[in-house]
Formats: structure tokens, C-alpha cells, sequence
């Protein structure tokens, strides 16, 4: 397998956890939202936290994680640009 | 000034423009002191910033092709992140979210979850690979991987749709602004919102926009932040109402259990003479609705949301402008970083808001109060005289009741200051926020909207020989146009007809979002199944709104129709895109696979490194 190929396979393999992460945290939970609302984070009814911040952190947190984590993958394959902003 | 040290000195530029605002803040509060009247405040405020708006996309101005389409490509990520937030958050965003939680409660949640959670889709699954293709549109990456005119033609459509549908909306937006800060009648302030907004565009291009929405963001933020921190540690909910409102949202489902949510039938709104578009309370706060069927309009519309929001030209093309494929990857964070910063904050001045009306404690509590007494307070006799407010005495008790009180989402943001007591000059300061959110999202939609026209249409289809002077005329002539166009139908207030912003999602969803993911994510994609992807994505989700929205399907189809599975006019992307992708995978796979050229040119999309496919200059 050529080192494109490998490159491409670790990108795929980490869109695929970031959308999974993506999923748990836009919409796995909210099928729960009854469920989750008889817990409290913070004070806040937990369904209600996660709607009104809790699921927003999560999602700014997951795109600073990958957008690391892929820049690991870019360097390990010498794709890494050398230019920084 | 704008010469090569401009972005090295970029923090500092800003950092003194913010500096400035503030200590503009202040002497506006020692005028209102010193016995200036809250109109000429108003006036001031608004007047003050469009100014250095206007004065940053003139110092911006460009004759060079790059430039004035992707900013030459050297916004720095942090900045392109505040450039987005301004080009994202959007007047109704401004203006309107608090008060879409206010009324809506949870489930109007939904719409914060969605306008969230679509970034890392665009982060995952478009924008480093549109960065590094170099398009200078979306409609330029579907027509150089597909190939051909017709397939750019049916993207640049479907990116009309969707952008003029938000577009006219955001004038209209601005105009308000404008009309209630200046005012002025509604018609003119739509006029003055557009000299202001092409003012900023026009000479500069992608560059001009960049650097006024960055000035935009500023703006925007302090004056949605800084009343939502005072207002909470004035009434009491702590200085940090994001971690320290968890008693209040419980107080307010005590008082719904008090008072009682009760559902009030059109009959008796119309009967009552309740004006149109004002709201009541009828939803929890807090409380899941129970059901299936409520989970899954949760859900349905998040995802529309998702989707579109990964798939709207004018976003997307914000990380054309950023120096490397891995810059765009951060920007995307940091975009999602600063609209964090205004999106967790509106559920909290809901809260605020909701309590200090509803509490019968607090001095500023009316619900339950006789409706005499109510109607003597002088911020709701104001806003009553303007129909934003509205009281109608169902039971005839002379009581109020929660269900009898009546007010327009925009009074939320609008009025809380006041309602709190806060000084006017944090009023003024909410109009020029107002005004910038929606100037920042109309600039960056009349430029996608002409960009799209002037290079994929003119350029690439019509004249592709052109000269360079040539083609920045055609591009600014359209913007004008497309600008005109927006406002005319804006000051006719047909708005209201063309529906609602979150259609520009589900168009864009439609017919746009499985045609980019799988021209990045599937070698086999063809031409053919681009294009029928589009046209039948767009066309059958056009149809389904048609069909389910009741003011257009009573004339059309002679009735109206129950949405099918809870998809509403809302949702209509959900139909749409499925098809989109079906099609798409099905023609593709019946038509001859890409040529090897194609498949070498996507190969080279994915990495990062090496040329953009598209050269500097094209």
C-alpha cells in the first residue's frame, strides 16, 4: 500500500470517530431527553444543560481535538504543510 | 497601510479598534448623563459603526483578482474564525434566538444544537479539501471535479436559491435595525442597510467583507454579552449566569406548573384581534415533551440543520481565504469557538428575561398582576403602541394570565435591558450589534451570490476570455445588482411570503450537500450523477414544500396536506437530500467511471500538501 493510500485510510478511520462522536453528542443523547432530565449538571436539568451548552462545548472541543489529531496523521506521512499561518 | 505587515499587525489594528468601541461606549453613557436624548444615542451608535465599516471596506479596496475573491488567500485562522462567526450569526440570530428559546423552550433548542454540530461536518467532510482544491466558489469545485457547464450551472441554482432566500431576509433585518435605531420609515432603513452593506463589499471584494466582519464580530459580541452579564448579576442570577442559573431554569418550571401551559385556539387569538407574529408562552422551558413523535421532530430538525449548515455556499467559501489546508481545519474551530460565545449566552438571557416577567416576587414579575396595572408600566404601553406587545383577556378575569400575555420574539433582546433597568446606552449598543449581525451576513451572502454569477457564469461559461479589469466590473455591477434585488423584495415585506431563514438550509441541503461530500469522499461520483443528484434534490424538495407549506399548497394543490412523518416546511431538506443521494449513487454507478484524470485530481485533493488544483490565478 503506498503512502498515500496508508495517509488516506488514517483520515478516513478519524472521520469516522469525529463523526461518531459528532452523532453522540448531537443526537444519540436527545433521543434520551426525558431520561436525561431527571439527572442535574450544574443545577440544570442535564437534557436541558446539553441543549442549551453542554453539546455546543463538546462539538467546539471535538474540532480543536481533530483538527490536532490530524495534523498528526500529516506529519507521520510527510504531508504536513511547512508554512504556519 | 494594507501592505505585507498589515496581518502581522492584525491584533494590534484590533485590538485598538476595540479599545476604541469601548471608550465610544463610555461617552455615550456620560452623554446620556450629561442629558442627550436615548433617539439621538440610538442614532449615534448606529451611524458611529456603520462609519468604520464603511471606512474599512474602502481602505480594502482591491483590483486584484484573488483578492477580491478569497481575500488572497492570507487570513490569518483566529481572525477567519471571527469573520465567520459574524458571517454566521445572522440578524435573526442576533435579534431573535433568546426570544425563539423564550417562547419555544427546549425544543426550540433544537435550532442551537443544529446551527452548532453542522461545523464539524464542515470541518470533517468539506473544508480542508475545498481549501486546498483553490476554488474560489463552491459552484467553481463542482464544476472542475464533475466537468462541464452544466453541472457548474445546476450548483450555481441551487446556491441562488438558498442564499437569496436568506439574503432578503437578512436585508429586511437590517432594515428594521436601521428604521427603529434612525427613525426612519421601514422602507428607507432597507435602502440605507444596502448603500451600507455594498459599501463595505463593493470595492474590496472577499477582502473588504473579511476585514469589516472581523470589525463586525467585535461589535456584535460585546453587545450581546455585555447586557446578558449585566442583567444577571443585577437581577441576581450571579455573575456567571452560564454556571449559575441551574435555580432559576427550576423556579420557572415551578411557575408553569402555577400558571398553568395552556394551548389558546386561533379562534380566540383572531377573535382578540392579537396582532400577527406576536407569541405566547406555551412550551416548557426546561421539560422534554414526551413521545416518540417529539423526539423525532427534536432530531429531524437538528439534522436539517446540521446538514444545511455544511452545505451553504457562504460559509463554506469563508475557508477559501485561509493560507494552508490545516489553517482552515483550525478556523473552523475557532469559528465554532466565537459563535459559542453568543449561542450558549441566548438560552441564558431567555432565562433572565423569562423570570423577571414571570416571577410574581420580583418587582418586574407582571404575569398574574391585574391586567390595569400591567397595562400602566410604561416599557409595555411603549412597545404596545408599535404592536409588539399585546394583552388579551381570555377569561375576562382582568387578570393576566400566562397564556394572555403576548409579545414578538425581537422584544426580548430589544426590551430586557430596559425591563431591567439598565441605562439606554445599553440599548444603543444592542441596535449597532443588531445592525452588525445582519450587515456581516448580507455582505458575505450578496458576494456568494454574485462571486457565483460573475466567475462561474460570466467567466467560466460566458466570456472566458475576459481580462481581469473586466471580470471585477461584472462582479461588482452584479453585487449591486443581486443587492437591489434583495432590497427591493425586502421593502415590499414579502418576506413573510418567501418564508422562513431555515429554508435556505433545507435548499442548500438538498441540492448541494451529497454532490460536495462525494466529490471529496467517492472517486466514482460521475458527472452525470452530479448533475441528476442536483436537479432531483432540489426539485423534489422544492415540490414536498409545495406541498406541505399551507400558503402555497391551498392554492396549488387545493388543501392542506399533514406532513408526511412530521417532516414540516421546516424539514423539507430531509426529503430532498436522501433523494439527492440515491440518485446520485445510482447514475453514477450506471455511467462510465471518471476518467483517470479525475481520479488523479481528487487523489491530489485529499493531501495536503503539494499545488492547490485550481492555480493562483483562474
Amino acid at each position: 500500500m503506498s503512502n498515500k493510500d496508508a495517509y488516506w485510510n488514517k483520515t478516513k478511520n478519524h472521520m469516522i470517530v469525529t463523526l461518531v462522536l459528532w452523532a453522540f453528542f448531537s443526537l444519540v443523547i436527545f433521543m434520551f431527553g426525558s431520561e436525561l432530565n431527571t439527572m442535574s449538571f450544574l443545577g440544570y436539568p442535564l437534557a436541558y444543560y446539553m441543549t442549551a451548552q453542554g453539546s455546543l462545548l463538546a462539538f467546539v472541543i471535538i474540532l480543536f481535538w481533530t483538527a490536532n489529531k490530524q495534523e498528526k496523521i500529516d506529519e507521520e506521512h510527510g504531508f504536513s504543510e511547512r508554512e504556519d499561518d | 497601510m494594507f501592505k505585507g505587515d498589515f496581518i502581522k499587525n492584525l491584533p494590534k489594528i484590533y485590538g485598538t479598534y476595540t479599545g476604541g468601541f469601548l471608550v465610544f461606549i463610555i461617552l455615550m453613557a456620560i452623554a446620556e448623563q450629561a442629558g442627550v436624548s436615548a433617539k439621538n444615542i440610538g442614532v449615534m451608535f448606529v451611524a458611529f459603526t456603520v462609519l468604520i465599516y464603511a471606512l474599512i471596506g474602502y481602505l480594502s479596496r482591491t483590483i486584484q483578482v484573488d483578492a477580491y475573491y478569497v481575500a488572497g488567500r492570507q487570513v490569518p485562522t483566529v481572525f477567519n474564525g471571527m469573520a465567520t462567526a459574524a458571517d454566521w450569526m445572522s440578524g435573526a440570530s442576533f435579534v431573535a434566538l433568546a426570544g425563539g428559546v423564550y417562547f419555544g423552550g427546549y425544543t426550540y433548542m433544537a435550532f442551537l444544537v443544529g446551527w452548532t454540530g453542522g461545523y464539524v461536518l464542515v470541518a470533517t467532510l468539506m473544508a480542508p479539501y475545498l481549501r486546498k482544491f483553490g476554488c474560489y466558489t463552491v459552484p467553481d469545485f463542482i464544476g472542475t471535479r464533475y466537468g462541464g457547464n452544466l453541472v457548474r450551472a445546476c450548483s450555481v441554482f441551487v446556491l441562488f436559491i438558498a442564499s437569496f432566500t436568506y439574503v432578503t431576509a437578512q436585508i429586511n433585518a437590517t432594515g428594521t435595525i436601521a428604521s427603529r435605531a434612525l427613525g426612519i420609515p421601514f422602507e428607507a432603513g432597507v435602502w440605507v442597510g444596502l448603500i451600507s452593506i455594498l459599501i463595505c463589499s463593493m470595492l474590496g471584494g472577499m477582502r473588504a467583507v473579511t476585514w469589516t466582519q472581523v470589525a463586525q464580530y467585535i461589535v456584535l459580541i460585546i453587545a450581546y454579552l455585555l447586557p446578558v452579564f449585566w442583567i444577571s448579576s443585577k437581577v441576581g442570577g450571579g455573575v456567571f449566569p452560564h454556571l449559575m442559573l441551574g435555580d432559576e431554569v427550576a423556579r420557572l418550571g415551578e411557575l408553569e406548573k402555577q400558571f398553568g401551559l395552556v394551548k389558546n385556539s386561533a379562534a380566540d387569538m383572531k377573535a382578540a384581534g392579537v396582532p400577527g407574529g406576536l407569541k405566547y408562552i406555551s412550551g416548557s422551558h426546561s421539560g422534554v415533551p414526551e413521545g416518540g413523535m417529539a423526539v423525532w421532530k427534536y432530531l429531524s430538525l437538528a439534522i436539517c440543520m446540521m446538514v444545511g449548515t455544511a452545505s451553504l455556499p457562504h460559509i463554506l467559501m469563508r475557508y477559501f481565504t485561509t493560507p494552508t489546508v490545516r489553517a482552515a481545519r483550525k478556523s473552523v474551530a475557532w469559528s465554532l469557538f466565537f459563535i459559542f460565545l453568543l449561542y450558549s449566552s441566548a438560552p441564558m438571557l431567555a432565562t433572565l428575561s423569562k423570570l423577571a416577567l414571570m416571577d410574581p416576587n420580583l418587582p418586574t414579575g407582571i404575569i398574574g398582576k391585574s391586567i390595569s396595572e400591567v397595562q400602566s408600566i410604561e416599557w409595555v404601553q411603549r412597545w404596545s403602541e408599535v404592536k409588539q406587545v399585546f394583552i388579551a383577556d381570555f377569561n375576562g378575569d382582568g387578570i393576566l394570565q400566562l397564556n394572555e400575555w403576548f409579545m414578538r420574539g425581537d422584544v426580548v433582546v430589544l426590551a430586557t435591558p430596559e425591563v431591567a433597568g439598565l441605562p439606554f446606552v445599553i440599548s444603543g449598543l444592542v441596535f449597532a450589534g443588531g445592525m452588525a449581525a445582519a450587515m456581516s451576513t448580507a455582505d458575505g451572502l450578496v458576494l456568494a451570490i454574485s462571486n457565483a454569477l460573475s466567475h462561474d457564469i460570466y467567466y467560466k461559461i460566458i466570456d472566458p476570455k475576459a481580462d481581469t479589469a473586466k471580470r471585477l466590473l461584472v462582479a461588482r455591477v452584479l453585487l449591486v445588482i443581486i443587492g437591489a434585488a434583495g432590497a427591493y423584495i425586502a421593502s415590499f415585506r414579502l418576506t413573510s411570503i418567501l418564508g422562513s431563514v431555515a429554508w435556505a438550509f433545507d435548499f442548500a441541503m438538498s441540492g448541494l450537500f451529497f454532490p460536495l461530500v462525494l466529490g471529496v469522499w467517492w472517486k466514482r461520483a460521475t458527472r452525470a450523477g452530479a448533475i441528476a443528484g442536483i436537479v432531483s434534490g432540489i426539485a423534489s424538495g422544492t415540490l414536498y414544500l409545495l406541498w406541505v407549506f399551507p400558503k402555497f399548497s391551498v392554492p396549488i394543490f387545493g388543501g392542506v396536506n399533514t406532513p408526511f412523518l412530521g417532516i414540516d416546511h421546516l424539514r423539507f431538506g430531509l426529503i430532498g437530500a436522501p433523494i439527492c443521494l440515491v440518485v446520485m449513487v445510482v447514475v453514477s454507478l450506471m455511467t462510465k467511471e471518471p476518467s483517470p484524470a479525475t481520479q488523479k485530481l481528487v487523489d491530489d485533493t485529499r493531501i495536503p500538501t503539494g499545488k492547490a488544483i485550481l492555480g493562483k490565478q483562474h
